[in-house]
């Protein structure tokens, strides 16, 4: 069997998926970011300390790496793909309005979300992994207070919203997209996949949005 | 009424096309849109000039040889028609039309709006049919199937392969076009025997001959004259993870 596009496309499926699996785990841990200040900044810095410690939570941050670089590289090979498969294109084109915008910009959403990311990584996964941080009370590297100081900014919070608000539209259709690559094609499921794509991707992007705001609110 | 029309030229596959502007009186809103390029093409003989080609054959919608890109649409504005069943009614005096070929690499166009679908033809060939030995017919009824899978079966059965799914996908891909015919023979009994290996040869096909990948924005669905389902393709994508997990 030859490798095709189907092959590519349950690639980003997978990845795309774990990515949303992770995004419910990431979400969960944050939500200490909502206690009272002092307790949070315990919490957190607890909770950043047993994940960094734990051999199973590294094993998943390997997973998480591969699939982050893996979703992005086969993304990049079907956009490829694809220009070569559009031959010239249209004088006039009005083709957008047979499909919602969000599912025909999925690279450049995605492209977004990849810029965060790398801001995302950089001032927080990096400084905590890779440089000396000052310890809490009980010992622990003081992430919370990084992450303080970061959501202390207006325009770094406004960089948080845009992200994630590019990352709603790109769940909004990669979940049930998703779903459609593995096959779930009985009409009564395929409901159901669209339900739980709005469910989750509302909770997930308003939990996330919610935290550098209510960071922001609290530390006026 | 009066038309303004920027059609696509191209005298050949291997030669640079370009729009070219024309001007049309008299068109009745009872034309339908085919038998306004005929007037235009009466227009251009008494000229002496080139007519503008198209593909063309029933003319009621059924055939499937029809279609161009309209005010950049598939078939133009109205969704799920075919081409010869839009009528001018559906403009208004004094309108601007462009009117291109249906664009896609796998999809080159012969001569103005005229392109070659045998790729479709490839795919079909590839796998788009059941083995069968020729001989007395059957009798109908020693074959079970219940009304409710003759009736999906014949819906997937419906698609007359006129390309509007590819030219209206981003992409570029075939997969409505594809799945369709895979899940018609995937529902009826004659055809399960051979579903992977149907599923895997249309599959690597329709990559052979160019097409895109689909990523399910459902344009397809929209501007396809026979509404055939994008549960087609899910249909497909679910045979063909069978088919790489199952298949020797």
């Amino acid at each position: 069997m030859k490798t095709n596009s189907l092959q590519y496309k349950l690639w980003m499926s997978g990845t795309g998926l774990f990515l949303c699996f992770f995004l419910v785990i990431h979400l969960l841990g944050n939500l200490q970011l909502f206690l009272p200040p002092d307790r949070a900044r315990e919490q957190f810095n607890w909770y950043s300390h047993l994940l960094a410690g734990n051999i199973i939570i590294e094993i998943i941050a390997y997973v998480l790496y591969a699939s982050i670089i893996g979703h992005t590289v086969y993304a990049i090979i079907l956009t490829v793909k694809k220009s070569k498969a559009n031959g010239t294109k249209y004088v006039y084109d009005k083709r957008g309005v047979s499909s919602v915008w969000y599912s025909r910009n999925m690279g450049l959403l995605g492209t977004i979300i990849f810029l965060f990311l790398i801001i995302h990584f950089k001032d927080f996964w990096y400084q905590y992994k890779f440089t000396n941080l000052p310890l809490d009370a009980k010992g622990n590297k003081d992430l919370y207070t990084i992450v303080e100081k970061a959501y202390q900014q207006l325009w770094y919070v406004l960089v948080y919203e845009v992200a994630l608000i590019a990352l709603g539209f790109h769940l909004l259709h990669g979940f049930f997209s998703a779903a459609r690559t593995l096959g779930v094609f009985h009409p009564k499921y395929v409901r159901w996949v669209k339900v739980v794509g709005w469910v989750y991707t509302t909770v997930i992007i308003l939990g996330f949005m919610a935290m550098p705001v209510y960071v922001y609110l609290n530390s006026l | 009424m009066r038309l303004k029309l920027k059609i696509w030229r191209q005298e050949a596959a291997t030669q640079p096309g370009a729009m070219v502007d024309y001007m049309l009186d008299d068109v009745s809103e009872h034309m339908s849109f085919l038998e306004m390029i005929d007037l235009l093409n009466e227009t251009l003989v008494g000229k002496g000039e080139r007519v503008v080609e198209f593909d063309h054959d029933c003319r009621e919608g059924i055939c499937g040889q029809c279609g161009m890109m309209i005010n950049g649409r598939a078939h133009g504005p109205l969704p799920n028609t075919t081409t010869c069943q839009l009528h001018m009614r559906s403009f208004k005096d004094g309108d601007t039309i462009y009117i291109e070929p249906f664009r896609a690499a796998a999809f080159p166009i012969v001569r103005d709006l005229k392109i070659d679908r045998s790729g479709f033809d490839r795919v079909i060939q590839a796998g788009g049919f059941i083995s069968a030995s020729t001989g007395q017919p059957p009798e109908a009824n020693s074959i079970l199937i219940s009304h409710d899978v003759t009736e999906a079966a014949f819906d997937a059965a419906a698609c007359i392969g006129c390309g509007a799914c590819v030219a209206t996908c981003k992409n570029s891909s075939a997969a409505l076009f594809t799945s369709a015919k895979i899940t018609h023979l995937a529902l009826l009994p004659q055809g399960k025997l051979e579903a992977a290996d149907r599923v895997v040869n249309m599959v690597d096909q329709m990559e052979a001959e160019g097409f895109g990948h689909c990523s399910n924005t459902e344009a397809c669905e929209v501007e396809c004259p026979q509404s055939i389902s994008v549960l087609h393709i899910a249909r497909m994508n679910f045979e063909y993870n069978k088919a790489l997990v199952m298949k020797p």
